[in-house]
């Protein structure tokens, strides 16, 4: 590699041009984090001081707002709603997800190539769009209205990208471990569980990300599908809370910190992982 | 393995066993109400109640019927023009900032990328919620901040005034989604190899003919992926919506889209006939989402360079 590199096309040298695109990128990284910012201090403030100094600090921080969105908000039921059905459905993507990828990604049999075009196809379609057949199934199935019901639809809608990622990891593992545990007497069972499974880690993680973001996320189906207050999940409840508490700001400010918390923290200690397994879905997906 | 191998192609018990609950699962959720949503459209409907085949009844009735006549084309025109903000103010920009990063600066590269990403992370409702509070004429943030500034002419109730509230939206929707372009353009930048550049340099190219004529052919790619997960994501937008505008669009209409259309049809009217007429349109926006996703990879398909 030459040392000296030209503008834009290879590296900047120019001292000038270098200070203005940091200076940039620091005015843009203000624009992407000022919101939070604001969010998480206007949560400490009360309604009346938010209204008179948006800007300015908090000059007594009080969590009184956590308090009242925690407890008469609902938002302890909403938090732990969220984080049932999102460890749920994860949990469900993985198992039976990886299970269909194994004979699919390893084993060859007659139907493969279309098991394998029957799933891939549901990258394909906006889930969103079946919403009204839908509804009408959990109705007829009993299950309108329950936290089993977003489950279900989570688990069912991660099944296409999972048996994807997976497959394709399983077809790369070597035969020979498959073969040596089968000298030794394992079954198909064993075989998966205790020697394909531990191997492809890294992909499972990619998916339980990739999954996990999407779902503590989403407002669309809580919305359509529950309808007892107590059983929605965040995102839902926040838009509830929203038009219940709309001019008690310092409330409201909670409860979107409430929501985006966990993410922010997860990224702050995984952003890696997170980045690198949502490029991957993206890309593949 | 062998016996039953030759007579069923492969086929063990085992199998059925590896694959039987994602099938059922993604079966019965996923595929099944697809399939129903086009049988649905079908029939004329009252209340939950099926009442006769209409065969294309109900598209006729979504392009001809007041409202959904006017509606339709309403919601089509604000998703065309998010789609155009989306792509400039999003995208280029997102593209711009992944070139600098990669090629303009060497040090704090993951930083930026990272702060970039975060307000993607956050639910769209969030977002949504979080941007019509700072937008709020009357403590919101930005309008606080312009008077600060001197500039309280410019102050305006960005959200309830129809004329500015879709590209508010348009503007804060590109903000949140602005790093997922980003990750993946670095992603495919950081996969060109240094000896296209070196080479241009040889040739005498200069900084902007080596980005015109061999970064973004190199990009072509990923360029593509994100014109079309934009499409994609486009026709799908609700959230953020339903969030800055609520369940009609509001002020007036002017942040009504498909989506956002779609749900009220099918939940918040009082057609008897909405479960026919609102799967109508799901079939509709399936359609063209699927078209266009498959005309476009195709068409760029031909013009993509590979290195």
């Amino acid at each position: 590699m030459g040392k000296e590199r030209f503008p834009v096309g290879g590296r900047l040298r120019d001292g000038t041009l270098k200070a203005l695109l940091y200076a940039f990128l620091v005015a843009y990284a203000f624009v992407c984090l000022y919101p939070f910012f604001l969010m998480v201090v206007s949560s400490l403030k009360s309604t009346g001081e938010i209204f008179q100094s948006p800007f300015g600090l908090p000059e007594s921080p009080s969590l009184h707002a956590y308090r009242m969105a925690w407890e008469t908000g609902n938002f302890r039921e909403y938090f732990l709603n969220s984080v049932l059905v999102t460890a749920s459905s994860v949990a469900l993507i993985l198992l039976a997800g990886s299970m269909a990828a194994y004979p699919i990604g390893r084993h060859d049999f007659r139907g493969r190539g279309f098991l394998y075009l029957y799933f891939l196809g549901g990258l394909m379609l906006p889930i969103k769009l079946g919403v009204v057949p839908l509804f009408f199934l959990m109705t007829s199935l009993g299950l309108y209205d329950t936290r089993l019901s977003l489950v279900l639809v989570y688990a069912a809608s991660g099944m296409p990208f999972a048996v994807f990622v997976l497959s394709a990891f399983f077809r790369t593992l070597p035969r020979e471990l498959e073969e040596a545990a089968r000298v030794d007497g394992a079954g198909e069972f064993r075989i998966y569980w205790q020697i394909m499974l531990p191997l492809v880690r890294p992909a499972l993680a990619t998916v339980a990300i990739f999954n996990f973001i999407q779902l503590w996320n989403d407002f669309f189906f809580p919305l359509v599908l529950i309808q007892t207050d107590g059983l929605r999940t965040l995102p839902a409840g926040l838009a509830n809370f929203f038009g219940t508490y709309q001019n008690d700001w310092a409330l409201i400010f909670a409860g979107l910190t409430i929501t985006s918390l966990p993410l922010i923290v997860l990224y702050l200690f995984a952003s890696k992982q997170i980045v690198r397994g949502l490029t991957a879905g993206a890309t593949k997906g | 393995m062998a016996e039953g191998g030759r007579k069923w192609g492969g086929w063990r018990p085992v199998h059925l066993l590896f694959l039987l609950p994602a099938l059922l699962l993604y079966s019965l959720f996923v595929v099944y109400p697809m399939v129903s949503a086009l049988r649905f459209s079908l029939y004329e409907w009252n209340g939950l109640e099926r009442v006769a085949f209409s065969g294309l009844e109900n598209f006729r009735i979504l392009f001809t019927r007041y409202p959904y006549n006017q509606e339709v084309w309403d919601a089509l025109r604000h998703n065309l023009y998010l789609f155009a903000v989306t792509m400039v103010a999003q995208n280029a920009f997102a593209l711009f900032l992944a070139v600098v990063l990669d090629r303009g600066i060497r040090r704090g590269r993951t930083l930026f990328r990272n702060v970039f990403f975060l307000p993607h992370l956050v639910a769209v409702v969030v977002v949504g919620f979080l941007w019509s509070l700072i937008l709020n004429p009357q403590f919101g943030a930005l309008n606080r901040a312009l008077e600060a500034a001197g500039l309280g002419a410019l102050a305006h109730p960005w959200l309830g005034d129809p004329d500015t509230a879709l590209t508010a939206v348009a503007l804060v929707n590109a903000w949140s989604w602005v790093g997922f372009p980003l990750i993946i353009f670095l992603a495919n930048l950081a996969g060109i190899p240094e000896e296209y550049h070196e080479a241009a340099r040889l040739d005498g190219a200069g900084g902007w003919q080596a980005f015109r004529y061999i970064t973004l052919p190199l990009l072509a790619p990923s360029i593509t992926i994100v014109t079309v997960l934009t499409f994609i994501g486009n026709f799908n937008a609700f959230d953020l919506i339903y969030a800055m505008g609520g369940s009609n669009g509001s002020p007036g209409g002017s942040t009504d889209v498909l989506a956002l259309l779609f749900y009220r049809i099918a939940f918040a009217g009082n057609d008897p006939n909405a479960v026919g007429v609102s799967n109508a349109m799901a079939v509709l926006m399936f359609l063209v989402v699927f078209a266009a996703s498959v005309l476009y990879l195709r068409w760029r398909g031909r013009g993509e360079v590979t290195y």
